[in-house]
Parts: C-alpha cells; structure tokens; sequence
C-alpha cells in the first residue's frame, strides 16, 4: 500500500482531490470509454468533494465521461431526507458538476425488493466494465462503507444492520437522537470495493486513529474489514497527522520519507482545459 | 435566493413556469439544466404582491372609464417595474353604478409579459365609518340594513366575481353575519376606516375577518385602555391555527417609523407591505381626480384637495420595501416577505405564490444588495429588465 501522510485534514482532502482528478485526466475517458469512480459520503471526504468542484468550475476537469458509484445508502430513509445520501451527493457534488444524471448510481434504500436492489447495483458495476478508482473513508470501528465489525471479507452489496457504533457517530447528523438515526443501510460489499482497480481510503482526524492502526498494522480481520485492503494491489491511504497517532513510529517515518515519491503522482496537476476531445 | 427565512447561496430550477425540486429531475428523471442564467450574486426573491393598489400612471380603477378592464391592465404592465407580480386592484367607496359597470370589468387572471396577475379586486367600502371615511366620499358611504347576510353587498357591488377582499367597519349594525358569510365565500375580510373598538374588531375576527386595512390609518387610535383594532396585534381571543395580518403603507408619510416599528415589533409575522397608491403614482405634482373626489399631489405627499387629510400613497412597492427595512431594521429577507410571503399566506395562495418552494409559480424579482431591482419575472419568463 502507500500510506500518504499530509499536514492536516484541508491539505490531505486536496491531495486526494488532485490524486483522482489526476487519474481522470490521465485516462482520457470519452464517450466509449467511460472512467468509472466509486465515491464515499461523510464528513471526511466533504473538502475533498469542494476541491473536485472547483477543478470542474475552473475548466481543468469534466466528469461528463465519468460513471459514479456510490458505496451506500440508509434503508428507508425518504430520498428527499437532507440526511440521506441522494442528498448528500446531489448537495455536495453532483449538482456543482456536468456529471450525466444517468451515470450517477446510488443504491435506493427505499426500493421494493432491496435484494434485487442490490444485485443490479452490482450488474450495473459489471455492466460498466468494473471499477477505475474506489474513494472510500473509515468508520471509528474499521469499517469500509457500512462492512460492520463481522462482515465477510468477500462480501458483496447487500443490506446491513448497522452497528450501535455507527448509529451513535452519525446520531450528529439527527439532531443527536438515537431514535431518528436508520437502523438498516445498502452497501457495496468488502468484495466489492476489492475488485476495483485501485483503491483509495481518506482517514482524517484523532478518532480514526486506532482504526487506521488495526486496518494497517494488525493482520487481516473481519472485525476490522478495512484490513482486507491489505490483500489488494494497489491500494492508498490518503490521512492527516491525527490519524497517524496510533502508528508505530517507525511506520509513520517510512511513509513520510516517501512523500517525494508520493507527491509524483500529484505534481504536476494535469488540466483537461487543452482537451479538443 | 430567498427561502423562508433568510438568504443562501443556491441554484432556483424553473420548468413549466413553476419552481422546479432539482433533486428529483436529477434521480428520477435523469434530466439536467436546458438553459442557465447567471444572475450575478443578486438577490433572487419571489415577487411582491400588492394587496392595496387604487390605480397609478393616471388611471384610476375607481372612477369608471370606457374599458375598466385596460385600465387595469396598462397599471399591471407598469408595476411590473416595481417588483409586482400579482396584485388586487383597489376600488374606494363608490355608487352602485361604478361597481355594476367596473367590477364585471375586472377578472382574475395570471400574469405574464403583459403585466402582473390580477388575483382579485379589494373592494375597501362603502360599509365604512362615517367618522373615518378618510378620502372616501361620504354621500355614498352605506350601511347594512336590517337583512342580514351579504344581500346588501350584491345590491350593491352587483355581484361577488373577481372580488378577494372586503374592507368594512365591524361596529356597523349587521356586520357579524356579513363578515361570517364573505369569510365562508372565500372572501377575504378586512376592518378598516373604523372606530370600532378591541371586542367588536375581536368579534369579527371570530367570524372570520383575517386583514386589517392600513393599520393605524382611518382608526381609532391606540388607547392603554381599549387599544382598538391596533389591540388584535397581540390580542388573546384570536382563535386556534389563525392569525391576523394588517397592511401598512411603510412610504415614510402615512406611518411614523416609530409606530411602523412598534407593529412590526409587535406581531411581525402579520405584517403585509401595501402602497395603496393612488392614481397619482408615477405622476408628476399638481392636481388629480380619485374616485369622486380631487386630490393634490406635493413632492412624495397626496392630499385631498384644499385639506391636509391624506388621501393615499404615491410610493411604489419596492419603494415601500426598502423604507420598511430601514425604518424597522429587520433583516432583508424579513422585509422581503413582507411583501410576497404574507400576503399570500393573508389571501391563502401560499402553496402558490409568494415563496420559492418547489411547486410555486416562479414569480421572482432580482434585485441587488441594497434591495434594488434589476428584473422581473412571471412563470419563469423574464417579463423586465432595468
């Protein structure tokens, strides 16, 4: 893996930002070759997000070529619920960009047949020829989307009760009433985000501490299911000093001997402002 | 964009001439944007509304003309320029014969690049005080007789068509039925040009009245007590789930700021910006006829001739919004909404008009910071530009 350390939360978001506008730009997706993203909801990528947006504003880059998936959604919660992740990705991002309203895919939470919900979301992932570039972030108990503490590690979208732990951190966004948080989610599963190409996971923050510790420096465990990135190819984790600080030392001095290695693949920042396709 | 209750910065969708909910044309529909307009960083409100307009550019509704109905529509084209999209025109107390030959006239219709909606006409009188007819001319003030229900107003008025609002003077005998029957109409009522006092105007607002025309003007004035009509403000017998609005004239002339403030501080939430202009509004000074009487126009002032009784306003809306803002202090969506939200909650439309909710008809004005108007649109067409 590459363990990218940046400064803080602001300059690590940008990094991520340019990483991926980077990856798109260096594909040259066009109407017969579509890059496909996945695409991760939250606080954590929320800067990451307003950075994107302000590339597409300045001109250096479209997502009219580009397929988005995102990795979830609540269990019924109504679409329009400012909470909800349709919101979320239309507030955040989908309406500031020229992305094809057709080739933004999330998860309905409110479909009839949740199961076949799920089985097309992964025949649609198929049907776009997999995925380029997985964005996802980490949960305080090491979860990747909602892959709660148990979930198999080969697991695909399905639906998923939530863990107590993750109904209180995102009791925040419900006026700090447990009650009012939904209890059951949509998710692409651990096996899922593996099959992508190339994954990227943003960890920010002291309380994503001890997760990134056991995602990285323990061994490959369920009741941790980022750790299952471990196994794949090519995988970087993008995190501020606070998310370091449960690393061996020596961890972090690797890694951040590494930057000018790392910084290679941010700089220079590539613009599709050029592009006549 | 102005949402209840302040301003953000956002994107406001139109199709069909209604306000657009962008989410769904984006998930459900998989659709995106035919056509953007940049407005700049302005200000993007929904359009105001005049509840109170007795005519301007020379044209006065109340006095009868060969065609009524273009009267009304060269003023409604003309107030585009002030930020109006919909409005009632004003007829004062007048002989049956005006009302028999105008109010047929005058229908209810939307607007468009023709001039702003007509949502109704606001009939204020002739069942007024006679003590406080104001420039009303008072050998055809009347009363309701002893018969009960709105028999006497369609005598008079010759029909109920077209009419969203009544303006009459509770303590007159025989009002409590009257007002109960307008109210069950869908008739808007309104107490003005009164002297009737807390308990009657309370009454009447039992019965249904829900608007107080011109607060303070043409009405006993506050007294500790028996605060008069101005004691509905913050009177306890209003019953559940209503609320009483009261218009008021904020031109700086028929209200003294303190007064304006001590209302609006009082029940804010009732408060609906009106001119009542007269047809001297965008007219030079000198010498005018308003319904059957002759009015003299000084500088932003409007007097009945020979007197110092104001006969009525010469300030046009948007005017009257930023006067209001300033005098009062309140927040620019506040007094923006005085003149578009409450009004439409007053005359019930508010799922319509007078607000930037998906589904409302996308009757908006741009205007800059300093609440001064650049555009108008009607339906999502653009209808003027400064």
């Amino acid at each position: 893996m590459r363990l990218v350390i940046l400064e803080d939360y602001d300059l690590a978001s940008e990094w991520a930002a340019k990483y991926i506008r980077n990856r798109i730009i260096t594909f040259r997706p066009t109407a017969q070759r579509y890059f496909t993203l996945g695409l991760p909801t939250g606080s954590t990528p929320y800067a990451c997000y307003k950075k994107l947006i302000e590339y597409h504003k300045s001109g250096d880059l479209s997502f009219k070529y580009v397929k988005t998936f995102n990795m979830d959604e609540y269990v019924g919660l109504p679409r329009a619920h400012p909470e909800s992740y349709h919101s979320y990705m239309w507030n955040n991002f989908f309406k500031h960009v020229d992305i094809d309203p057709a080739n933004a895919h999330i998860l309905d939470g409110n479909a009839q047949d949740l199961e076949a919900e799920c089985a097309v979301f992964e025949k649609d992932i198929a049907d776009a020829g997999g995925i380029d570039l997985f964005v996802g972030g980490i949960g305080p108990d090491g979860h990747i989307a909602f892959n709660e503490p148990g979930s198999s590690l080969v697991s695909r979208t399905r639906v998923k009760t939530l863990a107590k732990d993750t109904i209180v951190a995102n009791a925040r966004f419900f006026g700090n009433d447990l009650s009012k948080v939904p209890t059951m989610a949509l998710t692409v599963g651990v096996g899922t985000v593996m099959d992508s190409r190339e994954v990227m996971i943003v960890i920010t923050g002291a309380h994503k501490a001890f997760a990134l510790y056991k995602a990285i420096e323990d061994g490959v465990n369920h009741m941790w299911t980022v750790s299952a990135f471990q196994q794949h190819p090519r995988t970087i984790f993008v995190c501020d000093e606070d998310a370091t600080l449960e690393l061996r030392v020596k961890t972090v001095k690797y890694f951040k001997g590494l930057m000018h290695v790392h910084n290679k693949l941010v700089d220079p920042v590539l613009t599709m402002k050029n592009d006549l396709s | 964009m102005e949402r209840p209750h302040w301003l953000h910065l956002e994107d406001l969708w139109v199709r069909d001439g209604r306000i657009l909910d962008p989410e769904k044309l984006f998930f459900d529909e998989r659709g995106y944007a035919d056509r953007r307009l940049d407005c700049g960083g302005a200000i993007l409100a929904p359009g105001f509304i005049d509840v109170q307009l007795n005519g301007g550019y020379g044209v006065d509704f109340s006095t009868p003309s060969e065609d009524p109905g273009a009267g009304v529509a060269f003023v409604a084209k003309k107030i585009l320029e002030h930020g109006v999209t919909s409005f009632c025109p004003t007829l004062v107390t007048s002989p049956p014969s005006v009302y028999h030959k105008v109010l047929p006239e005058v229908k209810v219709q939307s607007g468009g690049v023709h001039g702003a909606g007509v949502l109704g006409v606001h009939l204020e009188g002739p069942f007024i005080s006679l003590e406080k007819k104001g420039a009303h001319p008072e050998q055809f003030l009347r009363t309701f007789g002893g018969s009960g229900g709105v028999r006497p107003l369609l005598e008079v008025y010759g029909g109920l068509d077209n009419v969203s609002m009544v303006t009459l003077a509770p303590e007159l005998a025989g009002s409590q039925s009257v007002v109960e029957e307008l109210s069950q109409r869908g008739v808007t009522v309104s107490l003005g040009h009164s002297v009737a006092n807390l308990s009657q105007a309370e009454e009447a607002v039992r019965q249904g009245a829900s608007f107080i025309t011109h607060l303070f003007n043409a009405m006993l004035p506050f007294h500790h007590r028996d605060p008069g009509i101005v004691g509905l403000l913050t009177s306890d017998r209003i019953p559940a789930g209503r609320s009483v609005f009261y218009g008021m004239i904020a031109d700086g002339i028929h209200t003294n700021p303190a007064a304006l403030r001590i209302a609006h501080r009082a029940h804010p939430a009732g408060l609906v910006l009106v001119t009542d202009a007269i047809m001297a509004m965008g007219l030079p000074p000198g010498r005018h006829t308003l319904g059957q009487q002759v009015i003299e126009i000084q500088g932003l002032h409007a007097y009945v001739a020979g007197t110092t009784t104001l006969s009525g306003s010469i300030a046009t809306m948007d005017m009257c919004v930023r006067h209001f803002q300033q005098a009062s202090g309140c927040s620019v969506p506040e007094a923006l909404e005085a003149a578009s939200l409450h009004p439409a909650q007053l005359l019930g439309i508010s799922h319509q008009k007078g607000s930037l909710e998906y589904g409302c008809d996308a009757d908006l004005v741009l205007m800059d910071d300093q609440m001064v108007l650049e555009a108008t649109f009607i339906s999502g067409v653009e209808v003027w530009r400064k």
